[in-house]
């Protein structure tokens, strides 16, 4: 086994999405010793595939806009159970942190007068969005990795970190091998950043790729830290179904933005038969109108394809249920149809959504400029994980830090569409800003020699287990618990599958000890799946656990059960920690009361 | 469903051999579902790359049927029917396992560039201004995905091992952004010159063939960066007017138009 390498910083930061990338720039700047570790390869994070854009309210399209209609909106599509602190920092702060992007190189596409341009997107009142075309993403993660590589940071790729060591309450290292040769790496830091995305390969159908295991979550979870609203889960509406190889690939938002409609096999514009009370007052009720609000009318409402990602995944469900679905088990999403509206129109599409245009053409031989999408609903995003305070970004374990999808607070049930991009900066800004404070303050902690030898027996076990009769490998389990979550934890939930989901995870978590990996220790992908599953049963069980214990439907979380908002509910945030004996313990704390002048304005924004 | 025959190259530094797979074939399958089907089949300690599985990460770059491609979005009913899927590593990289590469010599050449750099704000909330017409061409760079395919195939690097004295396509590309950026007032003219190798390149569009972003590599930016430094260095009259003034003989928005 050998001795884990030892490697020393003042912050580490776990993660090289936009959040730990903007977090190790921040931490750096105050001349600290900053190490940046990530899975694959820098520059490849999720933060690359984002789409649509970043939302701030820099009102460059609209003037009317501010960051006070950005918060109400952000609170009232998180139907009210979000951080009020986050939702307010977030929307205050997000212009500036999109602006100084710009100063760091980045390219965004521009109105007429030279500024950022911004578009439309679900639940934002005004355009906000500021984007590139549909690759946003990789604009945002390129500007940063390319400014960062400049500011002295160690960077430490296709390293994953399998857990955190404490000295008291404090946390002061991890473990970590190299996926190349397998080896280990020990940690020495005096704060922590977790910022490693979401959980999304918890299930069979999503737009996430194989790093969003749920470890910061699981990792925090183990050091003692608390989770809260694991219940939400985000499916986004619009995710490809044919052909099956691609199923789940997401489709942007923008699509819808840019003046695409949702029709079923009937042709009809189903969007239109059930808009939410609470957005009524916000939404066209003629497509005359809603084509007109996509194309810049200041006077009018927009279309119902843009209401949040919760309800319209929802429509679609229903309409796939109740057979007016397409063939391969989705709806239409029809964006060639503007030719009737626009000259150049395919140009247009071209133009506004080129990465789309290329999926469809390359991945399902569809042209979208004549052709309409087929699309169904796919696990997005987790609103929940990382219970932080909403100043400085700090767990409820003492120097370890948390920002971007991993942390939770900012978008309660259910997040808005580019309300991740400017979460990772503002935030990852914070996170960075404050973990350099922390470890200013702090002396070198002691990292207990047993615990490392004993994390490190135990990363190694899957190589020595016999392989006999019934013995399995690591993907069989991890394909079984995604079938599992998919069915039984999905986008409609009720009681006695949520209680078989869980009986079914402990299941799974005992075959999970028990699996073999083959080969040796170099770039074993057998080896590394064997190490995410334990992070993926302990979320899938969060998930369950407090699924089953909201018997109310709110934002992404909708038991067939307990259909509507209960408002004692709505008063409630989910918490889970982990208990002397190891068991994962649900508790219900306050939602945090929102303050008057907050308050007002919301009720402005109604 | 339909059964195909897969060769992968299995191996590392010390070297290595094609070993033969099979794999169920459906609709639209791409070739990195079948080598992922594979490996969660029958070689779970098969190493490759892969993030988004939709042409946006630059991660799964290899060699199929000689090619190079990224393998998420090659389509397996593209490939010839009557032939084994012939899956390698991209050949100019050194090989770490199977059809992961060590691709950090990438990462090294881009921190040499020198960053970017503004001019001052032209607004006084710390904001410029830029026509859309003046960043298409920057927009056009900057949708590399760092698959690194170019470099992969280009010759210079791929037969003749210039790694030391020649940055590749890719970096060509990423200092032409950086010239073309409207506000960028950093000078690399000297350097592409020297440092960078760019007389190496002898145009012969092999990396503009396989970018998978479609980007005109040679035409665009290539050629572009190569007519500045003649301007620089070959052209007499700009000599002699930089040696008198001493003046960085630059002018972003006339070049770009
Ligand atoms: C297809 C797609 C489109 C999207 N479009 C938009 C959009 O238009 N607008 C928007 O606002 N949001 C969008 N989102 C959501 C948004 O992109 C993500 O929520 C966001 O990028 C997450 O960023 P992050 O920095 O938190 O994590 P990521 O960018 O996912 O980075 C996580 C990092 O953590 C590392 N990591 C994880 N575990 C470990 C470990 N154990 N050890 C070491 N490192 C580890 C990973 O390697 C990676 O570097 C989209 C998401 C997807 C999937
Ligand atoms: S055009 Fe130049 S850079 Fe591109 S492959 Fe040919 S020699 Fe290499
Ligand atoms: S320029 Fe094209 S081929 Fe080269 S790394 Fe970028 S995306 Fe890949
Ligand atoms: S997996 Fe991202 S480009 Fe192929």
């Amino acid at each position: 086994m050998g001795q884990a390498k030892r490697i020393e910083h003042d912050v580490l930061v776990i993660g090289a999405g936009g959040a730990g990338l903007r977090a190790a720039i921040e931490a750096a700047a105050d001349g600290l010793s900053v190490g940046l570790v990530c899975k694959s390869l820098l520059g490849k994070a999720h933060t690359v595939m984002a789409e649509g854009g970043v939302a701030a309210a820099l009102a460059n399209v609209d003037d009317r806009d501010d960051w006070k209609t950005h918060f109400a909106d952000t609170m009232r599509g998180g139907q009210y159970v979000n951080s009020w602190r986050h939702a307010q920092l977030h929307a205050q702060q997000a212009p500036d942190r999109v602006r100084e992007l710009e100063a760091w190189g980045a390219v965004f596409d521009r109105t007429k007068s030279g500024k950022i341009l911004q578009r439309n997107f679900g639940g934002h009142k005004y355009p906000r969005l500021a984007h590139v075309g549909d690759r946003t993403g990789l604009e945002m993660i390129r500007t940063l990795q390319d400014h960062g590589i400049h500011q002295g940071i160690d960077v430490h790729m296709e390293v994953t970190i399998i857990r955190l060591f404490k000295q008291g309450e404090r946390v002061v290292g991890a473990l970590a091998y190299d996926r190349e040769r397998g080896k280990f790496r020990l940690f020495s830091a005096k704060s922590i950043v977790l910022a490693t995305g979401g959980v999304g390969r918890a299930f069979d159908v999503t737009s996430n790729s194989w790093e969003y295991s749920g470890d910061g979550h699981a990792i925090a979870y183990e050091a003692g830290a608390e989770l809260i609203d694991m219940e939400y889960i985000q499916f986004h509406p619009t995710g490809m179904v044919w052909p099956p190889s691609v199923k789940g690939i997401l489709v942007t938002e923008g699509v819808r933005g840019e003046g695409g409609v949702l029709r079923n096999s009937e042709g009809k514009r189903f969007m239109f038969e059930d808009i939410p009370d609470n957005y009524k007052n916000q939404t066209a009720d003629n497509e005359e109108e809603g084509w007109r609000y996509t194309q810049g009318d200041k006077n009018a409402r927009r279309p119902p394809e843009l209401l949040t990602r919760d309800h319209v995944a929802r429509c679609i469900v229903r309409e796939i249920r109740e057979g007016r679905g397409s063939p391969h088990g989705g709806v239409y999403l029809d964006i060639a149809w503007i030719k009737e509206r626009l000259p150049k129109a395919a140009e247009h599409i071209k133009r506004k959504l080129p990465s789309m245009y290329h999926q469809f053409k390359e991945l399902a031989g569809v042209d979208i400029t004549s052709e309409a999408m087929e699309v169904g609903p796919t696990t997005h995003y987790s609103m929940g994980g990382i219970r932080v305070d909403g100043d400085s970004q700090m767990s409820t374990v003492p120097g370890l830090f948390a920002a971007g999808e991993c942390a939770a607070g900012l978008h309660g049930a259910n997040r808005l569409g580019g309300n991740s991009l400017s979460d990772l900066l503002v935030f990852g800004k914070l996170a960075g800003e404050h973990a350099a404070g922390y470890a200013r303050e702090q002396d070198r902690g002691e990292i207990d020699q047993d615990e490392v030898m004993a994390a490190m027996q135990w990363a190694l076990e899957p190589f020595g287990r016999e392989a006999s009769a019934g013995s399995e490998g690591p993907f069989q389990v991890q394909s079984d618990l995604q079938e599992r979550m998919q069915e039984l934890v999905g986008i409609v939930r009720k009681e006695d599958e949520l209680a078989r989901a869980l009986e079914e995870i402990t299941g799974l978590e005992e075959r999970a000890k028990k699996v073999v990996v083959h080969g040796n220790r170099e770039f074993n992908p057998g080896w590394h799946t064997a190490m995410d599953l334990p992070n993926l049963l302990t979320v899938s069980r969060a998930i369950a656990m407090c699924a089953r214990a909201r018997k109310e439907s709110r934002g992404a979380h909708f038991r067939i059960d307990h259909e509507g908002k209960d408002p004692d509910f709505g008063k409630i945030t989910h918490a889970l920690a982990k208990n002397e004996e190891g068991q994962m313990i649900l508790r219900e704390d306050p939602v945090p009361e929102v303050p008057p002048e907050l308050q007002q304005i919301i009720k402005d924004n109604e | 469903m339909a059964e195909r025959k897969f060769k992968i190259w299995r191996g590392d530094q010390s070297g290595g051999k094609f070993e033969d797979y099979d794999a169920d074939i459906s609709d639209g399958m791409v070739v990195l579902d079948a080598v992922l089907q594979i490996q969660a089949n029958s070689a779970t300690d098969l190493a490759t790359r892969w993030n988004c599985k939709a042409g946006k990460c630059g991660s799964c770059s290899a060699e199929v049927n000689g090619m190079p491609r990224l393998m998420c979005m090659t389509r397996m009913e593209d490939l010839p029917a009557d032939q084994d899927v012939r899956v390698a590593p991209m050949k100019t990289f050194p090989v770490k396992r199977d059809l992961v590469t060590d691709v950090s010599w990438n990462y090294k050449v881009k921190k040499r560039i020198k960053k970017f750099s503004p001019r001052p704000a032209d607004n006084a909330d710390g904001t410029w201004n830029m026509m859309q017409r003046d960043v298409d061409r920057v927009q056009e760079f900057r949708k590399c995905i760092e698959c690194f395919l170019c470099q992969n195939v280009c010759h210079v690097l791929r037969e003749h091992q210039k790694q030391d004295e020649f940055i590749g396509p890719r970096f060509f590309l990423y200092a032409a952004a950086l010239e073309m950026h409207p506000l960028d007032t950093e000078d690399r003219i000297d350097e592409l010159k020297e440092a960078k190798g760019i007389g190496y390149c002898n145009i012969t569009k092999c990396c503009t063939i396989v970018c998978p972003e479609h980007i005109q590599i040679t035409d665009n930016a290539i050629i572009p960066l190569k007519e500045r430094v003649v301007d620089r260095f070959f052209d007499p009259v700009k000599l002699i007017l930089r040696t008198l003034t001493g003046r960085k003989a630059k002018s972003k928005a006339a070049s770009n138009a």
